[in-house]
């Protein structure tokens, strides 16, 4: 095992705790933890005791309109999840907490309060060897007040928004080959595919897993701060919009510039490159180089 | 075997193996949460490698097109016209050892030309779309056409050229 990481160092240190944590405070009832995967059935073949599955295919997506769960079916589903407003909610996922950073934002919609992710994800706590058992647990019975509203303007961008944007700092976070526009899709996803392959013009390529370690941990925030600060160019940026193909992998990168680097107003562009890339009347760049900003 | 007739709707039900028809139907039958937990019951039971190729991934093929590490082989005994099909997949990956078992379970040690007339929508049929995403169902898919194109390289390889 190696030393812990001190948390300190990140912009808000309190957006993410150890498998140690975890481990200590898993039965606090003010705790609740959400394991979210790529895998459909890994939390089925063991889990951290006590956690509870979060399907983000089947829980967090409204089946007819393409967008999220609305406040009252996302309050239906915190309640059904043993969760209450005062809930320290903990992600945790495969993939370098891919799809648990999706999770998480999506609830930071909601405007719920503590929200965390458990640094290196479920790939730490196995390599650990920590305790997981395939008992589900039943959760506390608790009612979850319906939100006033999911805050689409905070930390969500439409593409309205990204084309106001045009100007400030942009960063796609897919592959490189999605990027220049010689894929359409990322390897794997074949039938995500856009119409045309490339970028929206002037976007930085940041492919999201180089903010994580080979143990799933997040970078420090010294390197954290040389990938985006510096390489990409955001600077002191007070406005960032993150976008990858459907917005998952951009909800990691996401997490990253708000929670650990501290940047104030960053917006991740759910739509991403499977609306912009097949959207009539959008410009886009291909490429390696970010391109001009359209009408500059 | 591209002339081979291509069945269509019920008829191609008719026609699929027995083996992999019944891996059809037990799966049709469920309620999708249901047909997670059949998947992850496969997933427990895909066979283990032959000792032959454990710790040997690179005498096997990679399915890139899984999300996860995926690797498969085929061994064919051309008397009987038949192929075995061997998959390893880490434990971290239950969907896709779920996917793997399916089709071990409905094609391995079948005859060749079984195995290739298996209509490609294999995944589709099992009913999966709605608990799993249908992109990720692709790599199902793309294990099926390897398999394919491994048979019909051997053949292209092994067989003596016919007319017909």
């Amino acid at each position: 095992m190696t030393e812990e990481k001190d948390f300190s160092q990140y912009a808000h240190p309190d957006a993410l705790v150890s498998t140690d944590w975890v481990a200590q405070h898993k039965d606090d009832p003010s705790v609740v933890l959400l394991e979210s995967n790529e895998d459909v059935l890994l939390y089925e073949t063991g889990h951290i005791p006590g956690a509870q599955k979060i399907d983000w295919h089947t829980d967090l997506n409204d089946p007819v309109t393409r967008d999220f769960l609305g406040p009252q079916q996302f309050a239906a589903f915190a309640s059904a999840k043993g969760i209450t407003p005062d809930t320290t909610v903990v992600f945790y996922g495969d993939k370098s907490n891919w799809w648990a950073a999706y999770a998480l934002w999506v609830f930071t919609l909601f405007g719920h309060r503590d929200l965390r992710l458990m640094d290196g994800g479920r790939q730490k706590w196995a390599a650990e060897g920590r305790e997981l058992v395939t008992e589900v647990q039943t959760p506390a019975s608790v009612s979850y007040p319906t939100p006033a509203q999911r805050d689409d303007s905070t930390f969500r961008a439409f593409r309205e928004d990204v084309l106001a944007h045009f100007g400030k700092p942009m960063i796609d976070v897919r592959s490189p080959l999605e990027y220049s526009g010689e894929r359409t899709h990322m390897e794997g996803y074949e039938q995500e595919g856009a119409l045309r392959g490339g970028h929206i013009p002037s976007a930085a390529s940041v492919p999201w897993a180089k903010a994580a370690n080979e143990d799933g941990t997040f970078r420090s925030r010294a390197e954290l701060e040389a990938i985006y600060t510096e390489q990409a160019g955001l600077g002191q940026a007070e406005e960032v919009i993150a976008y990858c193909r459907i917005g998952e992998r951009s909800s990691h990168t996401w997490f990253v510039l708000q929670h650990l680097l501290g940047y104030d107003n960053v917006r991740n562009y759910d739509g991403s490159w499977t609306e912009w890339g097949n959207a009539v009347r959008l410009p886009i760049a291909t490429g390696e180089e970010p391109g001009e900003v359209p009408g500059a | 075997m591209s002339q081979a007739p291509t069945p269509q709707g019920d008829a191609a039900a008719r026609r699929l193996p027995e083996q992999l028809a019944e891996v059809v139907e037990e799966f049709a039958e469920l309620e999708d949460r249901q047909k997670l937990e059949l998947l992850l019951e496969f997933s427990r039971e895909l066979p283990e490698l032959p000792a032959r190729y454990l710790n040997s991934y690179d005498q096997m093929e990679e399915v890139v097109e899984c999300q996860s590490p995926l690797f498969l082989t085929l061994e064919y005994d051309d008397a009987a016209g038949t192929a075995a099909i061997f998959f390893a997949a880490p434990p971290e990956a239950p969907t896709t050892r779920g996917f793997a078992a399916i089709l071990h379970e409905g094609l391995s040690g079948l005859r060749f030309e079984e195995i290739l007339a298996v209509p490609e929508d294999l995944s589709e049929r099992l009913g999966l779309s709605k608990a799993i995403t249908p992109l990720r169902l692709r790599g199902m898919t793309a294990m099926l056409g390897r398999i394919k194109r491994n048979i019909r390289v051997h053949l292209a390889a092994s067989a003596p050229v016919q007319g017909g």
